[in-house]
């Protein structure tokens, strides 16, 4: 017989606006040392983009490079390298694959030499291995830093003071600091603007990643959703780019919503919706596609998940604004949904698992990363307790493929379905019997 | 009745008891000075006593002295605080028993810990759990999660789901040392842990109250860092399992009696003679969470190595210098923090120069010979630290061995091979040298 010829991924116009918008901000690292360009390098969760781009900074996200090469199975060796430098097993390893790719020459995931930053700035949100990577980093650069410390919300609430520390911050040291590496002056109402760009972003975000809520949802909240997630959590938030790109994904998903269908698969459309579930944690990269299509295959939807909030949790209300501009900024950051604590974390998943009226909670453990994994056997629990719902447990890694097993994962989230399933039918034949 | 009445394990009561009980009250005017009492004859049994009543105080995981303190008067309460860092002077000046939560070593079974976390999270908050679990912290009436990773910053949450009538507090330090930024910030996360406190106690915490305990407290540090400095000056006559487990008794203690603890060890060690043996001398780093099983730091003592200096429950050496006893205390508390605070990976080095320059002052001030990592496994910020503080030492030529482990490693041959190996070379160095 004739080996099936692998698929094609299918693509909608929003993505292929992505990719491009993607590949021109790589475009821009690895110009800078020829245009003069300055680059800073910060995280992902709590980043403040839109002031970075105040002072024209071209912005480079080690976890965006980890996350890239993983999905091009390029990390397994980096981390390895890593490794053989010194770095033990255990940590998490985007930290690894960042610091392997720095060892091997600092080569971008599309092929190009990236920059030395010009600055460091570390917005320390939701995780304390950021503090650590980022010392690993200035060791190696030895540029000039700072550093953002966000307070966690270990009560559940933003306080006060925690506003006001980060404000403080913002304006005595961080703002200070952008201002003499760039050689920009800072104007807040360009800031404001910006701003105003990143709250529209996240409205039609919003409304993208509650549409699933609709059965069949026309999306796919996990494996669709980092897609989706992408621009907003990285360096288009509050570009013009941005605002048009969510319009746009907007009226895609609009237009399946009124055309009854379910979340386009890099296979295609998904023909049937079986079951519809709440994802905890972040995804695997290395075997990205091959871990999707354990849930396509299916017929699994996932409706909603936490890991498109890691960059900003958005739908409980939070939109960036204009009016309180350094205000807003340390909102986001301490709202962040690693910064939320475990408590306020299960009311989230619970309450996802309602509204979207999910089968149940599937949590995808991360080895390498304790900020999410340590505590998730409890939410479980929990969440399985307050809505009656079975949830299931798996463990991956985000980016080194050591720790991807594809048949366990398979036979996991197989008799997950399956559990799923018999419930459905227990709960068919006791409303018979009623 | 005085608390310790107590405080040995099924209730009975020993010889080492009443020598240790006798000290503690005959002995508080003898608190400095250990230095002018030249032994007058060798009294090899002096400090058997007292260690053997602090290997009780470490053995007992039913915290049976922290309840014998709550008992002797009605309406106490004790305070749980795990790793790295809490200002206790705040929970003293509450009239509160300060207790360190330092896992369940190797001698818990742990049964349910383990239902609640993947194998690739380390030991501590599972034993944690257990404790909890078990009820053998029911003694306690809260409990405070340091800022110091995100195991135990969930942790918190844990407990916030699991006991739900006990006051819980997520206890954030500032990461930024600015008097004017981070120092206002700790304030206030302080003067919150002081109204909570004022609180739960049923009166509020004074200033007087703080600037006492904040004396207490300075008291505490400046014994501990005696035991420290004889221990330095001559490891032979205060081995390292003796030196931790009069550190671990300042866990469960009172501060006050802890002081008096080590003050009458200090003396009695000073008093005894033992053989000095041809060790090599090591700092041991990376220890400052999950603590490591006690036969560790036998084995690495019987491998050959003094350990010189460490960083073993850091809160008791956390601030490096007096906190002010007048004027506003919780400033006092934030300047000491902020500017004269103990280096550890939980804490952000803002000048990349700097990195590691602690280890490097401890390796020189103590005459160290080389460093002994040792890191629990899958403890990011232990294990990420250390390249960094490895690379410091490579520039200044000090040697150092790694190892990892678990609160519950059973297995110590690998590591007194390593560490005999380590001792070895560092001879052969200083030979060659
Ligand atoms: S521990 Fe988790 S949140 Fe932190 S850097 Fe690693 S992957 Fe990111
Ligand atoms: S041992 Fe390390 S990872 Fe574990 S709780 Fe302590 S600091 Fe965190």
């Amino acid at each position: 017989m004739p080996k099936k010829a692998p698929p094609t991924a299918i693509k909608e116009e929003s993505m292929e606006i992505q990719k491009k918008m993607i590949a021109e901000n790589f475009r821009q690292l690895y110009d800078a040392p020829k245009t003069g360009q300055k680059v800073v390098s910060t995280f992902v969760p709590g980043n403040l983009n839109e002031l970075l781009m105040c002072f024209d900074f071209a912005r480079n996200l080690p976890e965006i490079n980890a996350l890239q090469n993983g999905m091009r199975k390029k990390t397994g060796r980096m981390i390895m390298e890593a490794e053989r430098a010194g770095h033990s097993e255990d940590v998490c390893t985007y930290v690894k694959a960042d610091l392997g790719m720095m060892a091997q020459g600092n080569i971008g995931p599309t092929g190009e030499v990236l920059p030395t930053p010009d600055l460091l700035l570390l917005s320390y949100t939701g995780c304390f291995t950021f503090m650590k990577w980022f010392e690993l980093v200035r060791e190696q650069y030895k540029c000039e830093t700072a550093m953002l410390h966000v307070p966690y919300q270990g009560d559940g609430v933003i306080t006060k003071n925690m506003r006001d520390y980060v404000v403080k911050q913002l304006k005595q040291e961080i703002i200070p600091t952008l201002e003499r590496v760039s050689g920009v002056k800072f104007d807040i109402d360009r800031l404001r603007e910006y701003l105003r760009q990143s709250a529209k972003a996240e409205e039609d975000l919003v409304w993208v990643l509650q549409s699933a809520k609709n059965k069949p949802s026309p999306i796919d909240a996990y494996f669709g959703g980092v897609y989706y997630v992408g621009p907003i959590f990285s360096s288009f938030r509050g570009s013009e780019g941005a605002a048009t790109y969510y319009e746009m994904l907007r009226q895609e998903v609009e237009e399946r919503l009124r055309q009854g269908k379910g979340p386009i698969t890099p296979e295609g459309e998904m023909p049937e919706e079986k079951y519809r579930l709440v994802v905890e944690g972040p995804p695997n990269w290395t075997h990205f596609r091959e871990f999707w299509k354990m849930f396509y295959e299916e017929g699994a939807v996932v409706v909603a998940s936490s890991y498109t909030k890691v960059g900003g949790v958005y739908d409980f209300g939070f939109r960036h604004d204009p009016d309180n501009p350094l205000e807003t900024l340390a909102d986001y950051c301490l709202g962040c949904y690693t910064n939320l604590n475990l408590p306020h974390r299960a009311d989230m998943l619970a309450q996802y698992v309602e509204e979207y009226e999910a089968d149940g909670l599937l949590i995808n453990s991360i080895k390498s990363c304790n900020s999410f994994s340590a505590g998730q056997l409890l939410l479980l629990r929990e969440v399985e307790k307050r809505t009656g719902k079975p949830g299931a447990f798996i463990e991956t890694d985000l980016v080194d493929p050591r720790y991807f097993s594809a048949a366990n994962v398979k036979n996991r989230l197989e008799s997950y379905f399956q559990m799923i399933k018999q419930k459905r039918e227990g709960s068919v034949a006791l409303g018979v019997a009623a | 009745m005085p608390f310790w009445k107590n405080v040995l394990l099924n209730g009975k009561t020993n010889s080492n008891y009443k020598f240790v009980f006798q000290n503690l009250k005959t002995k508080t005017h003898m608190s400095a000075n250990t230095e002018n009492s030249k032994p007058k004859n060798s009294d090899t049994k002096a400090t058997a006593p007292l260690v053997a009543y602090c290997q009780e105080l470490f053995d007992d995981l039913d915290f049976k002295a922290v309840k014998a303190w709550k008992e002797e008067k009605p309406g106490r309460k004790a305070i749980g605080y795990m790793p790295v860092y809490v200002p206790r002077e705040i929970i003293h000046a509450a009239g509160m028993l300060p207790v360190g939560i330092m896992g369940g070593g190797d001698q818990l079974e742990v049964i349910h810990g383990d239902a609640y976390y993947q194998s690739y999270i380390c030991r501590i908050p599972r034993s944690t759990i257990e404790l909890g679990v078990t009820g053998r912290l029911d003694v306690l009436d809260g409990m405070l999660f340091p800022s110091i990773c995100d195991v135990i910053r969930n942790l918190s949450g844990m407990w916030k789901m699991m006991f739900k009538d006990k006051y819980v507090r997520y206890f954030d330090v500032p990461q930024n040392y600015e008097d004017e930024i981070g120092g206002k910030f700790y304030i206030h996360e302080m003067q919150q842990l002081r109204d909570d406190l004022g609180k739960l106690g049923g009166h509020e915490i004074s200033d007087d109250d703080l600037l006492n305990s904040i004396a207490v407290y300075n008291e505490n540090r400046k014994a501990v860092e005696e035991l420290y400095e004889f221990r330095a000056k001559h490891p032979w006559k205060a081995p390292s399992t003796e030196v931790y487990l009069l550190v671990r008794a300042g866990m469960v203690l009172p501060v006050e009696d802890h002081t008096i603890l080590i003050r009458d060890y200090l003396k009695a060690a000073d008093l005894e003679e033992r053989p000095v043996r041809d060790n090599c001398r090591v700092v041991v780093s990376g220890v400052f969470c999950e603590q490591p099983p006690f036969n560790m730091i036998k084995s690495i003592e019987m491998a050959g190595c003094y350990i010189v200096d460490d960083d073993f429950m850091l809160v008791t050496r956390w601030l490096l210098e007096d906190v002010a006893t007048t004027g506003d205390p919780l400033e006092n508390l934030s300047k000491a923090f902020l500017h004269h605070s103990n280096e550890t990976a939980a804490k952000y080095e803002p000048d990349v120069e700097n990195k590691g320059v602690y280890l490097i002052d401890s390796v020189r001030n103590n005459n160290a010979e080389g460093i002994i990592f040792a890191g629990p496994s899958f403890c990011d910020p232990a294990l990420l630290d250390r390249p960094m503080l490895q690379n410091a030492l490579a520039a200044q030529d000090i040697p150092y061995t790694s190892f990892e482990y678990a609160e519950n490693s059973g297995q110590m041959q690998p590591i007194r091979e390593q560490a005999g190996t380590f001792a070895d070379s560092i001879k052969l160095w200083s030979v060659a040298a």
